[in-house]
């Protein structure tokens, strides 16, 4: 069903803005109302091309940025919004504002994004097998999910990072393990349930292998809410990566990173309080659009968790 | 309720124990030899294997695990290699002002988020209900250690109204309850009330809103019930799932005061672990971790226990 569906919507896909003027909303397929949800949410369409903007300034970042983002100019520190040359100001080494920060998405957005990367397949995997497997092999797994669950899960990060000492590695390991226990509860539940579906029975009794009916029956299923939920945590993972280069506990200076900009001119929020608040603007904007893009996602592929 | 409270504080052992051996492992998780990373470089190699025997590094490490924490059980969780002061004497006045600023940042975000969580499942679709909606979303995704930081910018930089750091004249040592200390709490009490107040808010209008759609409410209507009865009605049942996730909100909002507590140098344990990170005093690091990770621990089985007997219906496994 849901392949059939899949396929049917990506060959929608290759003429866009034909609407097949049938009428009735039970005539179409599960991804053209999702497509047609989404493109009625004005909030999730513009949050999308901010998102995929800031995205695009991160990686073409050496061809934007008006100047190096390491190099500073003694004259220049602190200089204030607007100066000459400096749009958007100078650090306290004198370096330009704008470029650190067009260069600073790509750490930032990249510990955002990566960490949800690597906990979706280990946990995702880990929840799957569980739910799947169920017995003794869920019990262990999830019981030791539970033990990381029973830490606040930004303390528990801070005491991992903090204990294997700064750097962009720790902070990444760090921030991947709190992350596996969520993404490894709603992968099981959802395997569970998928699980006990007559279909799923069906498949069995008419003898198809374990391998194929997790491969045709429960990723098909299972993928869509976990990939749903990972992307609500992108926003914590950005927050918390940067809270950690805000501690000191990320990349080392002068690499420009948001949290690690907002922590090191903290100290010149007397001087110049404008040029230091920018880090977490961008910070901000980027969570708040990951979040809101998850909330559209959600709600138009009608995804109960 | 009595097998089950047994039950639950059976289940309890068990990952108190994990937690237990999480905090252990994590000095082990550094660069090299603990041992190496606490002592100065031009230790002597006597010093060295003295100070390894005094904590028992050079035993297997089963055994290490045990002695540990038989020794943290009684509140023995080693010596702080900076200050050479007990652990404990430095996490107890650590913990005094870490619950100062979470008690207050509870009762602020908490009394605003079912307040407007509430209205907002009430007045569903109406600009009220957008404007809740916006605010949770605002406070779920912005980091709480910048608005701490434009805080400062706007009430003691700009307006020079508040204190931007510190716990006022007297300091942790000689806190009192003056208008001169309290003056010190607003800032960080409303930075650190954030994140708690957007998740609160948001699962409060979301629970209300299930119970306001189902049919009972219907029928306590359609019987003549005035709307403060319904209300009361809807309270009742929208109760356990708002505190569960309040009570979990609680144990996130001391975990992870320590960004609010390094902008404004707030001496609570975030402080305190702050410290012994880049110090790397590991015996104030895993103890502060221990201390704060069993709250939590208990923290939950309170809030199941609490859960279940509000509503008898989840008495899960």
């Amino acid at each position: 069903m849901q392949r059939q569906a899949e396929m049917d919507g990506s060959e929608d896909g290759k003429r866009p803005g034909v609407e097949i003027p049938t009428g009735t909303v039970a005539s179409r397929t599960y991804w053209q109302t999702v497509r047609v949800r989404l493109s009625r949410d004005p909030v999730t369409i513009v949050c999308a091309s901010i998102l995929l903007l800031i995205i695009l300034v991160a990686i073409f970042a050496p061809f934007l940025a008006p100047k190096d983002p390491e190099a500073g100019s003694v004259f220049k520190r602190l200089a204030k919004i607007g100066s000459p040359g400096y749009p958007l100001g100078a650090d306290e080494l004198g370096r330009d504002m704008l470029s650190r920060l067009i260069y600073g998405g790509r750490v930032s957005l990249f510990m955002g994004i990566a960490p949800v990367a690597g906990a979706v397949l280990i946990g995702g995997t880990l929840g799957i097998v569980a739910g799947f497997i169920g017995g003794k092999t869920n019990m262990v797994i999830m019981r030791v999910m539970d033990v990381f669950y029973a830490f606040p899960s930004v303390l528990l990060a801070i005491a991992i990072s903090g204990a294997m000492g700064p750097g962009l590695v720790n902070s990444l390991i760090a921030l991947t393990l709190i992350l596996i226990p969520p993404i490894a509860r709603v992968a099981e539940s959802v395997t569970t349930q998928v699980r006990s579906f007559d279909f799923v029975e069906a498949a069995r009794a008419s003898g198809a292998k374990t391998g194929s009916i997790i491969r045709e029956h429960v990723l098909s299923n299972v993928l869509g809410p976990i990939f749903i939920y990972a992307t609500s945590l992108i926003s914590f993972s950005i927050i918390v990566a940067s809270g950690l280069s805000f501690l000191g506990l990320g990349v080392a200076p002068p690499v420009a990173d948001w949290g690690l900009m907002l922590s090191t001119l903290r100290q010149s929020i007397w001087v110049n309080p404008y040029v230091a608040a920018l880090p977490g603007v961008m910070i901000f904007i980027a969570s708040l659009c990951f979040n809101l893009v998850s909330d559209g996602l959600r709600s138009a592929m009608d995804v109960r968790m | 309720m009595g097998y089950y409270i047994i039950r639950r504080l059976l289940y309890a052992i068990p990952i108190a124990l994990g937690v237990s051996i999480i905090c252990f492992s994590l000095v082990y998780l550094g660069p090299g030899d603990p041992i190496q990373a606490v002592m100065p470089d031009e230790a002597s190699a006597e010093d060295v294997a003295r100070i390894r025997a005094a904590y028992g590094f050079d035993r297997p490490l089963p055994v290490q695990y045990g002695l540990w924490l038989a020794r943290a059980l009684q509140g023995d969780f080693g010596v702080s290699l900076q200050s050479n002061r007990p652990v404990l004497a430095e996490l107890v006045p650590a913990l005094r002002n870490t619950f100062m600023l979470g008690i207050f940042a509870a009762l602020l975000s908490f009394t605003i988020a079912f307040v407007a969580g509430g209205l907002a499942a009430y007045f569903h679709g109406r600009w009220l209900d957008r404007l809740v909606t916006a605010v949770s979303v605002t406070g779920v995704s912005v980091p709480n250690y910048w608005v701490a930081i434009v805080l400062v910018i706007i009430f003691s930089v700009e307006l020079n109204m508040l204190p931007a750091m510190g716990m006022g004249p007297g300091g942790s040592r000689q806190w009192e309850w003056t208008y001169a200390n309290m003056r010190h709490l607003i800032l960080p009490v409303i930075a650190l009330s954030l994140i708690p107040m957007g998740i609160i808010m948001r699962s409060t209008r979301a629970a209300v809103l299930e119970i306001l759609h189902q049919e009972f409410v219907e029928t306590l209507r359609s019987k003549g019930l005035s709307n403060l009865r319904i209300l009361l009605h809807v309270v009742k049942n929208a109760s356990p799932t708002v505190l569960a996730v309040t009570g979990l909100q609680f144990g996130h909002l001391l975990g992870g005061s320590i960004l609010i507590e390094t902008v404004f140098s707030w001496p609570g344990t975030g402080f305190l672990l702050n410290e012994s990170i880049f110090r790397r005093d590991l015996p104030v690091l895993q103890g502060t971790i221990l201390v704060l990770a069993m709250f939590f621990v208990v923290l939950n089985l309170l809030v199941d226990i609490f859960q279940t007997w509000l509503d008898p219906r989840i008495k899960r496994g």
